[in-house]
């Protein structure tokens, strides 16, 4: 490859148009991977339950077998996110359940402000794996709560453990953390309040 | 060298360089460029040092004397931005633009014309960053790795400054490097196969392609922050089902490429400088290309050992633990390799070599405190202290800064036709040296005992130790004006440099005039 004549160096013009635009669809395409990220994470987190994430979505009631040869601790934790008002707290502060066995829990919530609020309670599970085997049948927390001035109320959590849940975990935590949405609030449940003003 | 001669009266004859500030807005010579972007990443280097000071004054004594917390917060935050984006970087954009194309025998860069664009935004990306300072409620205070929520519940309203700088940052880098990948791709002299390539070359190209692989997640990241932040999305808002531990793995995605975009090319200098004044070739040339690739391969799987105390399963912890340590295997190829350059070679000390080999023991301390950094369980007690400090200056100042400064001394009599002032840069290297080590040393053992980063106050035990890093920290900054003498006095004059000033040097540069020629290789050169 190499030359004697003192030809001036080619420039390769189109060959550099080509390299260009693969390497902007290289640009472009990790543009994109950055945003891909979100739904991958997500979908990362809910399979393994890695980060304590928990099936935050109905679970189906279906038949199941109780085995009442484990007993679990489950173990309820509550916090507000700082600068929120409310009183948040679980009814009890821990349950003993064999897998499979179906459990209502209330949770107190008040709203001690002289505004209507709208909260929403997000769960984490430790230890992470345990994530996956605890099933909710009915949840405050699958939508966000709405709570007059002045209220308070009584919201029911009913779940059950998968009795596939691995032999070594005896006890577990499930935390709660409200955040304030009501500057975010969805317009039905917004709609709720003006409900309440109008039976008055 | 006769041809050189000839060549160089037939381009001065047709060559209509504009004059005075034309000149330099609207050139596309590469040497040009290279030249803005090296003064560009000084000034900067000076401005986010001086950002340091003002860091390392507040800290001499316990209590807050100085400054107020939350401005404290920006000196830290805005020092790490202005040295990693417009110190490190540009510096390292300014050295590829200058030699990539004089070491491949190429007549310029690519892609003259986006070169010029991608070095003119850059001053307009940290005029907006430091402007930001200026704004009511102040400028980014949330750590140059700008967690969410600290970046997007709690932060100030100029934060949309910050991402827009960012952004800007991130496409000069990106455009840069294209031009480096297309160059070295499309514009070799005949006879440069990619293995005859010099490391400098091999590295950089290695280097651009992590720069497009990241930097455009960067760029999401701040887009997240922002409509976070001004646009009501949840994309780090547990509230809104979103997570803000997933920025912290969007971030160091980027972010642990990015700390081998600043320690890769210091790579190719020191195996350009190492054998030049060793006077032998460099030992294991293959195998310090392959370990490149490999390092920057590995790169893409370590990210969340910035992460080990977010609570991650422990076969998670484990795996980026071992990834983490991998990492040490093709970087000790390099430094093995550096050594036996140096075995039995005949070594002469000026000041590029000094700088070298300064680099070759400092950059290895840093290394092993990484390693250590590695180990996870030892990591959840060393995680946001001193210690981590101490670590990512070792390899970012005596690592890639040391790197820098010895590149601009092996290259100035290339650039400037002047040899510099041996003495004042001797002075220049031990000055550093020395105050670099007190600056820096200190710090792990006040991490290890406990002294938290990013904090204006300390603990009274810790008075001592922050007494003596601000004196090495006050030494380390004023030793860099001597650079600067240095520099102007080679720049205005002082002894003729000859083609090839270093009688060990290798390449293609070293076959030009000094100073090099405004164009150089219009004719392309013969490569065996």
């Amino acid at each position: 490859m190499t030359t004697n004549s003192p030809t001036p160096n080619p420039a390769p013009r189109a060959d550099n148009a080509r390299v260009v635009r693969r390497l902007l669809f290289v640009v472009v395409g990790m543009f994109g991977f950055g945003f891909a990220l979100v739904p991958l994470y997500e979908v990362f987190c809910d399979i393994t339950g890695f980060n304590g994430r928990t099936k935050n979505e109905q679970a189906a009631a279906n038949m199941r077998s109780v085995d009442t040869s484990r007993t679990i601790n489950v173990q309820f934790i509550t916090r507000v996110n700082k600068g929120m008002p409310w009183g948040f707290e679980p009814e009890v502060k821990s349950v003993r359940v064999h897998p499979g066995e179906t459990k209502v829990v209330n949770f107190l919530a008040s709203n001690p402000t002289g505004q209507n609020m709208v909260a929403q309670a997000i769960p984490s599970v430790a230890p992470g794996e345990a994530g996956l085997y605890l099933n909710k049948t009915e949840c405050f927390c699958f939508n966000q709560q709405p709570l007059a001035a002045g209220a308070d109320t009584k919201m029911p959590m009913q779940f059950y453990l998968d009795p596939d849940i691995p032999k070594h975990i005896h006890t577990l935590t499930l935390s709660y953390t409200m955040y304030d949405m009501t500057a975010n609030a969805q317009p039905d449940v917004l709609a709720t309040f003006e409900a309440a003003t109008s039976a008055d | 060298m006769s041809t050189v001669a000839g060549e160089m009266d037939h381009h001065d004859h047709h060559h209509h360089a504009p004059s005075g500030i034309t000149r330099w807005l609207f050139t596309t010579n590469h040497k040009d460029i290279g030249s803005m972007y090296l003064w560009f990443s000084f000034i900067m280097f000076l401005v986010g040092g001086s950002m340091a000071m003002v860091i390392r004054a507040e800290l001499f004594q316990p209590g807050l004397q100085l400054v107020e917390p939350h401005f404290f917060n920006q000196m830290t935050t805005v020092h790490g931005l202005i040295m990693v984006f417009g110190a490190v970087m540009p510096a390292f954009t300014g050295l590829a633009n200058w030699m990539v194309p004089m070491m491949i025998g190429a007549p310029d860069m690519a892609l003259p014309r986006m070169n010029n664009w991608s070095f003119w935004i850059l001053p307009f990306a940290f005029a907006i960053l430091l402007g930001s300072l200026f704004m009511e409620g102040g400028g980014p205070a949330f750590g140059w790795t700008f967690y969410a929520p600290l970046s997007t519940t709690y932060s100030s309203d100029s934060t949309a400054l910050f991402v827009f700088s960012v952004h800007i940052m991130g496409i000069s880098s990106i455009m840069g490097a294209i031009n480096v990948i297309v160059t070295i791709m499309n514009m070799r002299a005949p006879g440069m196969t990619y293995m005859k390539m010099p490391l400098f070359v091999w590295t950089w190209f290695i280097t651009a392609f992590l720069l497009i692989a990241v930097m455009p997640v960067l760029a999401g990241a701040v887009t997240m922050v922002l409509t976070d932040k001004y646009f009501g999305t949840s994309f780090f808002d547990a509230a809104g089902g979103g997570d803000p531990v997933l920025f912290q793995h969007i971030f160091w995605f980027f972010g642990h490429p990015e700390v081998y975009i600043m320690i890769l090319p210091s790579f190719g200098i020191i195996s350009a400088i190492i054998p030049a004044f060793s006077r032998k070739k460099l030992f294991g040339y293959s195998s310090m290309v392959y370990a490149t690739a490999a390092i920057a391969g590995l790169s893409f799987i370590v990210w969340a050992h910035h992460m080990f105390t977010t609570g991650m399963p422990v076969a998670a912890e484990i795996f980026f633990m071992y990834a983490t340590m991998l990492i040490s295997v093709p970087t000790g190829v390099k430094v093995f390799n550096w050594v036996a350059t140096m075995w039995r070679g005949s070594i002469t000390f000026e000041t590029p070599m000094l700088f070298a080999l300064a680099f070759v023991i400092l950059f290895t301390i840093g290394g092993f405190s990484g390693l250590m950094l590695a180990i996870t369980p030892v990591d959840f007690q060393y995680h946001d202290t001193y210690f981590v400090v101490a670590h990512f200056h070792y390899v970012l100042v005596t690592g890639a800064i040391f790197s820098i400064m010895a590149a601009a001394y092996y290259w100035l009599p290339k650039w400037t036709g002047h040899m510099y002032n041996e003495t004042l840069a001797k002075w220049h290297f031990w000055t550093s040296l020395i105050s670099v080590n007190v600056l820096f040393f200190p710090m792990h053992f006040a991490g290890l005992a406990g002294m938290p980063r990013r904090i204006p106050d300390y603990s009274l035990q810790f008075a001592d130790i922050n007494q003596i890093v601000s004196i090495g920290g006050f030494a380390f900054g004023l030793s860099q004006l001597i650079f600067l003498a240095v520099v102007i006095k080679c720049v205005r004059g002082g002894e003729k440099a000859p083609a090839k000033p270093w009688e060990g040097a290798e390449g293609l540069e070293w076959t030009v005039p000094s100073p090099a020629p405004y164009h150089t290789f219009e004719t392309p050169p013969e490569v065996k």
